[in-house]
């Protein structure tokens, strides 16, 4: 049971990765993000269970409600990009390019 | 037990293609409906962990509150048009390998790993995490609270329209 969740979460970790990698549109590299958090917070809850350890629920807690202001920040700054740029292409924001 | 081990399959089975989905679907539309079943499935594997009151704050959080300005911010960038707009940019091979190279290496430390012969722990309560929280928590949970206060106004100020 604890392999098996653990290696879900290994799993969905790398697939939010690879869309963190390859998308091109800036709230696409966010939900990609989120599947990452995501897969924490399953190795999280996986470890408090098997090991009867709170401390694993809390955290998990925590990485939620900071999901939430990840996504909240992230999302402004993508629309004032956009109102900017008129693009939300990560492939276009080249601004810092040297 | 042999009926939590399918269950744990099923929502496996079930969060891992809909994160599939996310990552690959055309639309990015599709791709947030995606990411909702994926974090309605996640709340699933906490119930079967024992963890309800956590299922519950996942799918208030992440599947009302996240997917709900996701599609806000979809709403206000794209065109919706995009369907056949190419989503992926050049890197999708590197990327792929990146992230299988990433797995592999976990799974393979997960399956080599051996662990220490515990002993049947006490089941956790909604009441521990409580207590936990306020009591050997609560330094963290009061910083919570002011980072949440400041990163929301914060956005708040970065969206907010030009007077």
């Amino acid at each position: 049971m604890l392999t098996g969740s653990l290696l879900i979460a290994a799993g969905m970790f790398a697939i939010g990765l690879f869309g963190v990698l390859t998308r091109r549109n800036a709230v696409g590299i966010l939900l990609g993000l989120e599947l990452m958090l995501n897969a924490v917070n399953i190795n999280l809850v996986a470890f408090a269970h098997f090991n009867g350890a709170v401390a694993g629920w809390v955290l998990a807690l925590f990485t939620i409600a900071i999901t939430v202001i990840e996504v909240a920040v992230g999302l402004a700054i993508v629309i004032v990009i956009f109102r900017v740029r008129r693009t939300v292409d990560a492939d276009h924001l080249n601004l810092l390019r040297g | 037990m042999t009926a939590a081990t399918l269950g744990l399959a099923g929502l496996g089975l079930l969060v891992l293609g809909a994160s599939l989905g996310v990552v690959l679907a055309r639309n990015l539309f599709h791709a947030v409906l995606w990411l909702a079943l994926t974090l309605v499935g996640t709340a699933g594997l906490f119930v079967l962990l024992h963890a309800e009151f956590l299922a519950a704050v996942q799918v208030l959080l992440y599947a009302g509150g996240v997917v709900t300005i996701v599609v806000f911010a979809i709403m206000l960038t794209e065109r919706l048009v995009g369907d056949s707009i190419r989503q992926t940019n050049r890197g999708i091979l590197a990327g792929a390998a990146m992230a299988a190279a990433v797995f592999v290496g976990l799974a393979g430390t997960i399956l080599r790993a051996t662990r220490p012969a515990i002993p049947p722990v006490p089941e956790l309560t909604t009441a521990a995490l409580g207590r936990a929280v306020l009591t050997e928590w609560v330094l963290a949970f009061e910083v919570l609270g002011i980072l949440l206060v400041a990163a929301l106004l914060g956005a708040l100020y970065l969206a907010r329209t030009e007077e």
